[in-house]
């Protein structure tokens, strides 16, 4: 890859006295639409919070458009273009929908506009007073999802975005994150859902006890699938 | 003259006038503790001596620089509120992470050093601030004093404006999710820090506007705002802690239980908020408008 846009090194990450990465390193091209697959622990949660830089301590470097991250707040992270969308997905209660979709500030021009989340998402254009929390599972997801649309942001990372909703919903936010792609977003997805992740991302990298281990190509896909069954335990 | 149950008007409607006037010191200074407990989660009791503060900025501003009092309702909160920033920025942001009760010892500890400090400056005794709306009207059940009615319109204005930004605007979202979540809005990229900052420097803002409205019509004194803090708290408590629009209601509502109560049975009057906190903690814990986590 010539030049990626985020380009992660050496990373390691504390909870406290646990040390949970290991010397994390991964890249992400400009376009790409990229997962981290793994057994649960073994890291990649840790992984997108350290990018955040929301990790009690961190080491190594994190390069984002060439722009050296690893020693700045999540809040300066953020405004350089990297959106952030977490796996208990943070619906504010005491905000409703379209306060909770408002809520993150643009952080650099060209952002997907309201009218055009409420499209991708019509639930959310219905439910918009109504309490953020008082969503399905499903709706919360795309509340979840819309709003880092509205940022600017050129990266996205999701973290497990199907888990817990029912396949249609699944399907939904598949066609979305499809249509985030060709719409020239960076995506970098963190899934459990293998079967899911496999029919959207361009490539997998591989996490084991907190570093990438290996990494397989969208088109290698079928034929890594037994070494894929057995880093994933499926 | 007709008598409402045995009680004539003037002293009826008298004391209620008092007690909206205390419900409206009590409304703006347990609105600010409110806000500060709500995104700090820092029960604030430094408050009571910023409220003093504020009350001793106005009486120097006019008297050492000859500034008046309608500059003083600008300046000293201001003031104050920047030796909030110190507080906040050198202080309370070492003990966020601690249980609430070292925030709560700090800033009692800290109310001690301040009052002790202004009481050793300027002695015990108050000090008298004009009154800068002379005059009033008789309303034919009572004499209404021009500018006891100003401070209860106005702390009105001030608290439904704070009710407003909080509730109603864009920054107001971001005082809220912050008090949820303040990890995630900070990676939405929004400086929390200097939010958390600034949302404290309000708050003791506040207290110091409720001292200086309080300046003419009480005495200026290091020791106004300790029995004031206490009831303050109550409020608090009662109305729910962290709600807004509960401080509000509640701070008004008490003050006129507290002045119906000083026309029917005086010796109750003292007591009969914490009375009230009690019934509501019995039936109630999280306050009347409180919400249980």
């Amino acid at each position: 890859m010539a030049d990626p846009l985020l380009k992660v090194s050496g990373l390691n990450a504390w909870y406290g006295e646990s040390h949970i990465l290991h010397g994390v390193d991964f890249e992400v091209g400009k376009g790409e639409l990229v997962t981290l697959l793994g057994r649960n622990g073994a890291g990649k949660t840790t992984t997108l919070k350290a990018i955040m830089g929301i990790v009690g301590k961190r080491t190594g470097q994190i390069r984002f458009e060439g722009q050296e991250l690893a020693g700045s707040t999540s809040d300066i992270i953020a405004r350089a273009g990297i959106a952030y969308c977490p796996e208990e997905r943070g619906i504010f209660s005491s905000l409703n929908v379209e306060e909770n979709l408002m809520l993150p500030p643009v952080v650099k021009p060209g952002g997907v506009t309201v009218e055009e989340i409420y499209t991708l998402f019509p639930n959310l254009l219905e439910r918009r007073r109504s309490q953020g929390t008082k969503l399905s599972g499903g709706e919360q997801q795309m509340l979840a999802i819309g709003r880092i649309l509205r940022t600017g942001a050129s990266m996205l990372l999701l973290d497990e975005p199907t888990e817990g909703l029912a396949p249609v919903i699944v399907q939904r936010i598949g066609e979305v994150i499809r249509q985030l792609k060709t719409r020239g977003f960076t995506v970098l997805l963190v899934e459990q859902n293998f079967r899911f992740a496999a029919t959207i991302a361009d490539r997998h990298y591989i996490v084991e006890d907190g570093r990438v281990v290996d990494m397989v190509v969208a088109a290698d896909v079928e034929r890594s699938i037994d070494k894929l069954h057995d880093y994933l335990g499926v | 003259m007709f008598e409402l149950i045995g009680i004539p008007p003037q002293a009826l409607f008298g004391q209620l006038l008092l007690g909206l006037i205390n419900g409206a010191f009590y409304a703006m200074l347990s609105l600010g503790l409110a806000v500060i407990f709500g995104l700090l989660n820092v029960i604030n009791f430094t408050h009571g001596a910023q409220y003093m503060m504020g009350a001793f900025a106005a009486w120097l501003l006019l008297t050492v620089l000859g500034i008046p009092f309608w500059a003083a309702l600008v300046l000293a909160p201001i003031i104050v509120g920047f030796t909030g920033v110190l507080i906040e920025r050198l202080l309370l942001r070492r003990i966020y992470h601690l249980d609430h009760l070292y925030g709560f010892l700090l800033t009692f500890g800290l109310a001690l050093i301040i009052e002790g400090v202004f009481r050793w400056k300027w002695g015990s005794s108050g000090q008298p601030y004009d009154n800068p709306i002379p005059g009033g009207v008789n309303l034919g059940f009572m004499f209404l004093p021009y500018y006891r009615g100003w401070v209860v319109i106005a702390s009105l204005v001030i608290c439904l404006a704070t009710w407003y930004a909080i509730e109603r605007t864009r920054l107001g979202a971001y005082l809220r999710a912050a008090t949820e979540n303040p990890t995630l809005v900070r990676a939405f990229g929004i400086n929390v820090p200097r939010m958390i900052t600034l949302t404290y420097a309000f708050g003791v803002g506040l207290a110091a506007l409720a001292g200086v409205l309080a300046a003419p019509i009480q005495q200026v004194s290091a020791l106004m705002g300790t029995n004031l803090v206490l009831v303050v708290f109550a409020v608090v408590v009662i109305g729910g802690m962290g709600s807004i629009m509960g401080s509000i209601l509640t701070g008004f509502g008490l003050g006129l239980i507290e002045g119906l109560t000083k026309v029917a049975y005086p010796p109750a009057s003292n007591i009969v908020i914490f009375v009230v906190m009690a019934l509501v903690l019995l039936v109630k814990p999280a306050g009347l408008f409180g919400r249980t986590k």
